[in-house]
């Protein structure tokens, strides 16, 4: 029994008043919004007892707007105004996305994010987000019968700032209050109360409509840490009804799927799509296509074909999965759960492959369409302050890419390995490369290859005052820093004389997850080719090296040489200069330098008896002694 | 028709006085909300309205309007410690339910 407090005249607080809170799932393809009553999560339907809302808006002349299901219908037939998966374009610039081009949109280059032209004007992937997140609050509190005090919205694991705030963004312009972002993989162990557990490993399974993403999450005390993310985020739903399109393509010898009127190119996605769910529970499916040009195409898929077709799909999920796997240094046998997320679980194909591969039955008893949605809601409950007192989670976070600072030569040196849990601190030390070289510029990267010129620029900054010394004998610290909220900061500090240059990253300008993916692919087959690059770059510092002492060698000392040593040495380092020129192959670059090494040893002997002789002049045995 | 404090009760309500520096009593009184449909107030009073009734326990004054008093008639307000939290308690003979946080009650 709680005890009272005395409060001031009319400010007594309403006792314990339910706030209503909810959960959202703004998906790319649908979205659901869910709550707690009465101790149970559920999502709520809109009056057609429809619980998805798909993520489609259409812009009217005159300024109205069709949406869900009423906007899906149209798409057909207004592609330019009906905006389909604008969760893609959350955060995005237009460079951003590469795909644009083959979109039925007129983008904008707007600075930060695109815009999208519509009949109503132009309008930004935010306020589309926000028409959706507005009906699904409308939804809720006619249901609800009030305002909602707060809800959380659930985003991808790894989802960038700029995605995060975007996607806030949306929904204070929808009226809402974020109680919080949540990671839809951790919203989804919480649906099934894996939370409660003690202790445990998950592996989540998200197939959604147009992205995969596996995550693997570990719970220890309470809380949830991400191990590791991975997944694609052109790979889904949508991917097998276009597999089943260009199979009836192929059966009725049209060449391809976009040889057809875009009209009936959504019909026979529309078709392929109804016989994709027909086979969840079915063995065939029929399809038919209406042609333009009058009559009916007709076709029957069975279950055993269509297999066929998902399975270089479900493929390149499972070696996501094996990946994010690595990526945790986890084996299949320290998986505690595994829980299927995303409508295309519903696929005997996806999750007879995710059985096969964990050896044990993924999670299915939530409704892959609601997990993450009431997961969110269980966690906005707590959050408005409704559930027991205690029982509140937290949650860690991993950067999805390596972050480090480019050295000599244009390699990047990784310091935060990629899939560190979030908060984290790493520190490097660094040197100068020249004599007497008293600043150094600092190039933040983000990337997981070894080049700069394939890594993304985050930042640059200068290190001063660096008192002048030989080239190596400075030791340079940098430090990396991470804070929960995912902010960046590096300092370089000179550690003799304590001079100290800092940065503050915001990660607004980083990666989204497409990006991410495909620069973890490109690492992944291109690690071979980097590191060849690597050792050319290393070979061509040296060699650079090796001539700037030399010149040094040269200017200082030249009258130890006659003038025909004097042509042999600059030969050699005409020889090696020249080569830097061009990405000549690394071993005759390595055996130029050796030669120019070769040539300079007697050289270097006689600067050394010089700067002796010259030390000893003048004295004695007694006083060397 | 009464309304009551416990001394220690009494005593903490003129210590809260004293620390804020003024004001007549302690109004106690029942809205209608909180999860078992009415709720308690408390709170400190600057000024009476025309259907308040005034009590004077152990020499301080508590205050009840009309309305309230019906459902908090025979009640005993006790201020108790419970490990590191103290607070108001209320002992209402009206009571028939309370609910688990005890800001709420049905008669």
């Amino acid at each position: 029994m709680a005890l009272m407090q005395i409060a001031e005249p009319g400010q007594s607080a309403a006792p314990h008043q339910h706030r209503l809170a909810a959960g959202i799932d703004l998906g790319t393809t649908n979205s659901l919004i869910a709550t707690v009553q009465s101790a149970v999560a559920r999502a709520l339907p809109d009056e057609n007892g429809a619980l998805l809302l798909p993520s489609v808006v259409r812009y009217l002349p005159g300024g109205g707007i069709e949406l869900g299901f009423e906007a899906q219908e149209n798409q057909a037939s207004d592609p330019q105004n009906t905006i389909a998966s604008v969760k893609r374009f959350m955060g995005r610039s237009l460079s951003d996305l590469k795909e644009a081009a083959n979109l039925p949109y007129q983008f904008t280059d707007a600075p930060g994010m695109v815009g999208i032209s519509t009949v109503a004007g132009e309008r930004s992937p935010v306020q589309v987000s926000a028409e959706i997140l507005t009906a699904l609050r409308e939804r809720a509190e006619a249901t609800l019968g009030g305002p909602l005090a707060g809800v959380v919205i659930t985003v991808p694991a790894y989802f960038d700032d700029a995605q995060r705030q975007a996607t806030k963004d949306a929904a204070r312009l929808a009226g809402l209050t974020v109680l919080r972002l949540l990671n839809e993989p951790t919203a989804a162990a919480i649906a099934y109360g894996l939370d409660k557990a003690a202790e445990g490993t998950f592996a989540i399974y998200d197939l959604g409509g147009g992205t995969f993403d596996i995550s693997i999450l570990s719970l220890t005390k309470g809380v949830f840490e991400v191990l590791s993310t991975g997944g694609d985020s052109a790979l889904g739903g949508d991917d097998f009804d276009h597999a089943i399109a260009d199979w009836f393509c192929t059966q009725h010898g049209i060449a391809t799927l976009a040889a057809l009127a875009p009209t009936q190119q959504r019909s026979l996605l529309a078709a392929a799509r109804k016989a994709k769910e027909t086979l969840s529970d079915n063995d065939t499916a029929p399809l038919s296509l209406t042609r333009a040009e009058g009559g009916v195409i007709e076709s029957s898929l069975s279950r055993a074909q269509f297999a066929e077709l998902g399975a270089p799909l479900i493929a390149k999920t499972m070696s996501a999965t094996k990946r994010a796997m690595r990526d945790a240094k986890l084996g299949i046998n320290d998986i505690t759960g595994v829980v299927l997320v995303g409508g295309s679980t519903r696929m005997p194909l996806a999750r007879d492959a995710v059985r096969e591969f964990f050896g044990r039955d993924p999670l299915v008893d939530i409704d892959p369409d609601q997990v993450v949605a009431i997961g969110a809601a269980l966690q906005a409950n707590v959050l408005a302050g409704n559930g027991a007192s205690g029982s509140e989670w937290l949650l860690l976070d991993v950067c999805p890419l390596s972050l480090g600072i480019e050295t000599m030569g244009g390699l990047v040196e990784k310091i935060i390995p990629r899939n560190s849990t979030l908060p984290i601190a790493r520190a490097q030390e660094f040197t100068t490369f020249k004599d007497g070289q008293t600043a150094m510029s600092l190039h933040v990267l983000q990337g997981e290859r070894e080049t700069v010129a394939h890594c993304r620029s985050l930042a640059r900054f200068e290190l001063r005052g660096i008192p002048p010394a030989m080239a190596g004998a400075v030791h340079i610290r940098v430090s990396f820093q991470i804070d929960a909220d995912g902010l960046l900061s590096v300092t370089a500090r000179e550690q003799v004389s304590g001079v100290e240059a800092h940065i503050e990253v915001k990660p607004s300008y980083g990666l989204g997850d497409t990006e991410i993916s495909a620069m973890l692919q490109d690492a992944i087959g291109a690690s071979q080719e980097d590191m060849l690059l690597r050792a050319l770059r290393e070979a061509q510092v040296d060699a650079r090296r090796m001539l700037d002492a030399t010149e040094t060698a040269l200017a200082e000392d030249a009258s130890l040489l006659s003038p025909a040593e004097i042509k042999t040495i600059h030969h050699a380092m005409f020889m090696v200069g020249d080569m830097l020129e061009t990405d000549a192959p690394v071993q005759e670059l390595r055996a130029r330098t050796t030669q120019l090494g070769a040539a300079t040893d007697e050289f270097a002997a006689r600067r050394m008896n010089a700067s002796i002789l010259k030390a000893l002049a003048g004295r004695t045995m007694d006083t060397l002694a | 028709m009464s309304v009551s404090l416990t001394p220690a009760a009494a005593r903490h309500v003129e210590k809260s006085l004293a620390k804020r520096g003024g004001g007549i009593g302690l109004r106690l009184a029942v809205k209608t909300s909180g999860c078992s449909g009415f709720a308690y107030t408390l709170e400190f009073v600057d000024k009476l309205n025309e259907d308040d009734q005034c009590f004077d326990s152990h020499g301080t004054k508590v205050i009840v309007d009309a309305r309230s008093l019906g459902m908090l008639s025979g009640t005993e307000l006790d201020f108790v410690r419970e490990g590191l939290n103290e607070g108001f308690k209320f002992n209402n003979p009206n009571a028939k339910a309370n609910c688990g946080c005890g800001e709420s009650f049905a008669v």
